[in-house]
């Protein structure tokens, strides 16, 4: 696993790091989900609980704010990679916790 | 596709490989290898799914590619479940992922993989799991590495089901998609 752990680093430190044309207080936002405004905040709260719901107009709102596509693409794989990350590290501590005793 | 520059915003020479694909294989590459190929510097998620799906496990390649195709269908992805349907069905040479999705609790698979699937789906579908969660699947007999190697699955999954939802991935004509499943047995995701 440790390739794997080393995939994912270098996977957050490349769309929060990298360039990018996003500024990197939006992508941190929609990694987060948090601190948006509409409606990037829809777009990307959709993106993190119910991304079979994203309609294209909610995409095509993010366009008509001033975002181009390719900011638009930097902030959906944020919003993605941010919620897959925040599950996966619960779930590695309720492993951990599972093999020490933790009520967790 | 719901962003043009994921269809027709690649480099000259990534077009020429998708023109290449098309001419080999017969088919349009589908939408995620679009993606894939999509300013990999940025995103590039080839190499992480490689490591889970392919990389050393316990789990077989079959059994990871039913838990990809069982998380999608608790995303509601229609591709990826498509995609990863027919990618299993390759690996047991029967309708096990079908019968899985419809039913997990009469699917003919292990227990350790039915307690394993369980779990990947309490955790996609709401976002969390507990250390009792994971204490249920041990006592089935899945050690902490499979453990730890399935959640590895989940976070890829979870990932790209996102982006195949929120892009608008299309589901390719069967013909596509067996293509696709026939090269991501072969070759991985890389």
């Amino acid at each position: 696993m440790a390739d794997f752990t080393e995939l994912h680093r270098a996977l957050l430190d490349r769309i929060l790091g990298g360039a990018a044309t996003a500024p990197v207080v939006l992508r941190r936002g929609a990694f987060d989900n948090a601190g948006l405004e509409e409606p990037i905040r829809t777009l990307v709260d959709k993106v993190a609980y119910r991304s079979d719901r994203v309609t294209d107009a909610d995409v095509d709102a993010v366009l008509s704010g001033g975002l181009s596509e390719d900011q638009i693409f930097e902030i959906v794989v944020c919003a993605a990679v941010g919620q897959a990350t925040r599950q996966y590290a619960g779930a590695l501590d309720a492993l951990a916790a599972a093999g020490d005793g933790t009520p967790r | 596709m719901r962003l043009a520059i994921l269809d027709h915003g690649h480099r000259l020479r990534t077009k020429a490989v998708l023109a290449m694909i098309r001419l080999v294989s017969g088919h349009a590459a589908v939408d995620v290898v679009k993606l894939a190929f999509y300013r990999p510097d940025f995103y590039g998620g080839g190499a992480l799914t490689d490591a889970a799906m392919r990389g050393l496990s316990a789990w077989s390649v079959g059994e990871r590619e039913l838990m990809a195709a069982y998380i999608s269908a608790v995303n509601d992805c229609p591709f990826c479940v498509a995609a990863h349907t027919a990618t299993a069905d390759l690996c047991y040479r029967d309708a096990t992922a079908a019968t899985t999705l419809a039913d997990l609790r009469a699917a003919p698979i292990t227990e350790p993989l039915r307690a394993t699937l369980g779990l990947l789906g309490k955790l996609t579908r709401e976002h969390r799991i507990d250390a009792d969660d994971v204490r249920a699947v041990l006592a089935t007999g899945v050690t902490t590495e499979q453990v730890a190697d399935a959640l590895a699955v989940g976070l890829v999954f979870n990932i790209t089901d996102r982006l195949a939802n929120a892009f608008d991935f299309e589901v390719a004509a069967p013909a596509a998609m067996a293509a696709g499943a026939r090269h991501l047995v072969k070759r991985g995701y890389r």
